[in-house]
C-alpha cells in the first residue's frame, strides 16, 4: 500500500532531521565549523518537512501555501533587516512564536478530538504544551517590549506581587488537573490557557533589563519544552528531540547566566533587583570625589601602553560604539601593543551579546576571551579600558558582604596598571550599587557618550 | 464519485483521524526519548563556544520551529475549518522561526572572522 511507503519515507526523514539537527549544534563548538553546521540543520529541516507533506493527505494547500508564505517572508525581512544590536529582542520574539505555533497546534488537537478522544495521557501532555507554551508566548512579548523600549524597562513591582503570581499559577495547575478530571470540558481548557497567558506577563513584568540574559534563557528552554510536549501529543518524535534539545539549551544558558551573576533562578525570578533600596546605598558614597579627566588624557595614557584590555558592556551597545572600538584598537595594535577584549558571561541582554557585536564591527573572534581565560591576565596589563560596562567590573563583588554583587565573579579589572572608563555618567550599575573602581586612584574617568569619547580619542591618537 | 473511491477517502479519513492508543509504554516511550535527547543536548551544548551562545540561542530557536511539521497536518484542510485556520496561523508562526532564524543565525555567523579573513582592515 502507498500509505506504508509514505509512512517509511516520512519516519526516515525524521530519523535523518534529528541526526541533523544534532551534528549541526555540534558544528556551533567552535566558529570555524559553525556554518557548515547550520547548513546541515537546514537539510534536515528541509527533509522532514517534505517527508511531512508526502505523508499527510493534503485537501487544500491554500493554508498551508499562505501560512508558509507569509510567515516566510516576515522571518526573511526581520531576519535582514534586523540590526544585531536588536538581536536580544528578535530572539525573545522568536521565542514568542515556537510557543505560540505550539499553543495553536495543541488547540487544533484539542477541539479535533475533544478531551475523551485524546485520553488523559494525551491530554496531560497537550495540557502542559498549551499551558507552557501560552505562558512562554506573552512572556517572551513582554520581554521582548521591555528591550524594545517599549514597556518600562525597570521593574515593575508592587505589594504582595509574588503572592499574587504564585496564586496565579497554582490556579492554572489546579485548572489542568481539573481539566485531566473531566476532560470534556472546553471551558476549563480555555480558562487554562488564558491564565497562561496572563501568568507569562506577570512573571516577567518584575524583572529588569540587567537580568534579562537569565530570563530569555528561560524563555528559550520553555519554548522547547513546549515543543517537546507538542510532539509527544502528536506523536512525533522528532519534535521531541529537536523541543528537548531547545529546552537543555536554554536551560545549560539561564544555569550558566545565573551562575555568572552569583544568583539564584528563583532571586532573578522573584527578587527584582534595582527597586527601591539602591538609592540608599548610592547616596553614602557621594563624598567621594571623582576627577573627570578629558579625551586627551585617555589618549596620552593609550599612546604608551604595550597591552590593553577592552571589557564592553551593555553601553557599547547602547552608544552603538563598537565599530569604533574595533577602530581605535586597530590603531593601536598598529602602534605595536595587544589589544583583547575581555568578554563577561552577563555583558548586555543575552548570552554573547557582545560577542556578536563585535564580530559585526569586524573584531576577529581569537581576541574576544571569556572571563576565565583572561582574568589572570589583567595584572600584567598597562590600560584596561572599561566600554559602558559597569557590575561586571566592581570589585565590592569580593569583599563588600553587604553588597548585592557580592560573589558574582568579575573582571578583574582593578589589578591592571590603569583603568580608563568611558561612561555616561556617574550614576550606579544596575544593582545600584556604586562602583568602588571609580574612585580607585589608577582610575581615569572619561564621562560622556562612548561613541562620542572613542571618536574623539581616535582623532586624536591618528594625529 | 463512485463508491469505490468514496471507500478509500473514507478509509483515508479514518487513518489520519485516528490517533494511535496512548498507552503508558508509548507515553514512557516518549520521555525516554525526551530524557535522552536531553543529556544529549547537554554534551552537545555544553561543548557550544561561548562566543557563540547568541548563535546557539537563534539555531535551537530555528530547530523547535519543526513544530512545523504538526502546524502542516493541521492545516492541510482534512479537518473544520477553525482548525485549519489555526492550523494556517500555526504554519506562519512557526515558518517565521524557521526561515528567519536559520537566515539570522547565518548572517550572524558570517560575521565571525578569524584574522586572516579580513578581520583587520
Amino acid at each position: 500500500m502507498s500509505t506504508d511507503i509514505n509512512i517509511v519515507i516520512s519516519e526516515c526523514s525524521y530519523l535523518a532531521a534529528a541526526v541533523l539537527f544534532v551534528m549541526g549544534l555540534r558544528g556551533l563548538s567552535s566558529p570555524a565549523t559553525a556554518r557548515r553546521g547550520m547548513f546541515l540543520a537546514e537539510i534536515g529541516m528541509a527533509l522532514a518537512v517534505v517527508g511531512t507533506l508526502l505523508y499527510i493527505q493534503i485537501l487544500t494547500w491554500v493554508y498551508i501555501v499562505v501560512g508558509a508564505a507569509v510567515g516566510s517572508v516576515i522571518g526573511a525581512l526581520m531576519a535582514v533587516f534586523m540590526p544585531m544590536t536588536a538581536m536580544p529582542q528578535r530572539i525573545a520574539l522568536s521565542h514568542s512564536f515556537g510557543a505560540l505555533a505550539a499553543v495553536l497546534v495543541g488547540c487544533f488537537k484539542y477541539i479535533e478530538y475533544g478531551g475523551e478522544g485524546l485520553g488523559r495521557l494525551r491530554l496531560t501532555a497537550l495540557g502542559f504544551e498549551v499551558m507552557f507554551g501560552a505562558l512562554t508566548v506573552t512572556g517572551s512579548l513582554m520581554a521582548f517590549g521591555k528591550l524594545q523600549g517599549m514597556i518600562r524597562g525597570a521593574p515593575i513591582t508592587y505589594r504582595g506581587q509574588n503572592l499574587f503570581n504564585v496564586t496565579l499559577f497554582f490556579a492554572a495547575l489546579a485548572l489542568f488537573f481539573y481539566l485531566l478530571y473531566d476532560p470534556n470540558n472546553a471551558t476549563v481548557f480555555y480558562a487554562m490557557m488564558a491564565t497562561g497567558f496572563v501568568v507569562g506577563i506577570l512573571l516577567v513584568m518584575p524583572i529588569g533589563g540587567a537580568d534579562m540574559p537569565v530570563v530569555i534563557s528561560l524563555l528559550n528552554s520553555y519554548a522547547g519544552l513546549a515543543a517537546a510536549a507538542t510532539g509527544i501529543a502528536i506523536d512525533n518524535k522528532v519534535l521531541i528531540i529537536a523541543g528537548s534539545l531547545d529546552g537543555t539549551s536554554g536551560f545549560f544558558l539561564s544555569i550558566l547566566m545565573s551562575r555568572a551573576m552569583n544568583r539564584s533562578f528563583a532571586n532573578v525570578l522573584f527578587g527584582a533587583v534595582g527597586s527601591a533600596p539602591a538609592a540608599g546605598a548610592a547616596q553614602q558614597e557621594e563624598t567621594r570625589t571623582v576627577i573627570r579627566y578629558t579625551p586627551e588624557d585617555a589618549k596620552l595614557m593609550l599612546e604608551n601602553a604595550g597591552s590593553v584590555i577592552v571589557i564592553p558592556g551593555y553601553g557599547m551597545a547602547v552608544a552603538q560604539a563598537q565599530h569604533i572600538v574595533h577602530e581605535m584598537a586597530n590603531l593601536l595594535i598598529a602602534r605595536g601593543a595587544t589589544v583583547r577584549y575581555a568578554i563577561h558571561p552577563v555583558a548586555g541582554r543575552m548570552p554573547g551579546h557582545m560577542n556578536v557585536l563585535l564580530a559585526e564591527a569586524n573584531v576577529p573572534y581569537e581576541l574576544l576571551f571569556e572571563m576565565d581565560h583572561i582574568n589572570d591576565d589583567f595584572q600584567n596589563t598597562d590600560v584596561v579600558v572599561v566600554v559602558g560596562a559597569n557590575d561586571v567590573t566592581n570589585p565590592a563583588a569580593r569583599h563588600k558582604k553587604s553588597s548585592p554583587l557580592y560573589g558574582m565573579p568579575i573582571l578583574n579589572a582593578d589589578q591592571a596598571r590603569h583603568i580608563i572608563i568611558l561612561k555616561r555618567s556617574m550614576g550606579a550599575g544596575f544593582a545600584g550599587e556604586d562602583n568602588e573602581l571609580f574612585y580607585d586612584p589608577k582610575t581615569m574617568m572619561v564621562l560622556g557618550d562612548a561613541k562620542q569619547t572613542l571618536t574623539n580619542i581616535v582623532q586624536l591618537l591618528k594625529k | 464519485m463512485t463508491p469505490l473511491l468514496l471507500a478509500t477517502a473514507e478509509v483515508a479519513q479514518h487513518a489520519v483521524h485516528t490517533l494511535p492508543p496512548m498507552d503508558f509504554s508509548r507515553l514512557m516511550f516518549y520521555l525516554f526519548i525526551l530524557v535522552l535527547a536531553g543529556f544529549l543536548g547537554f554534551e552537545v551544548i555544553g561543548r557550544v563556544s561561548p562566543t557563540l551562545h547568541t548563535p546557539l540561542m537563534s539555531a535551537t530557536n530555528a530547530i523547535s520551529g519543526i513544530s512545523l511539521v504538526g502546524s502542516l497536518v493541521a492545516a492541510s484542510g482534512e479537518y473544520s475549518r477553525v482548525s485549519s485556520i489555526l492550523g494556517m496561523c500555526a504554519v506562519c508562526a512557526a515558518s517565521i522561526n524557521v526561515v528567519g532564524g536559520f537566515m539570522i543565525t547565518d548572517r550572524m555567523l558570517k560575521m565571525f572572522r578569524k584574522k586572516d579573513q579580513g578581520g583587520r582592515k
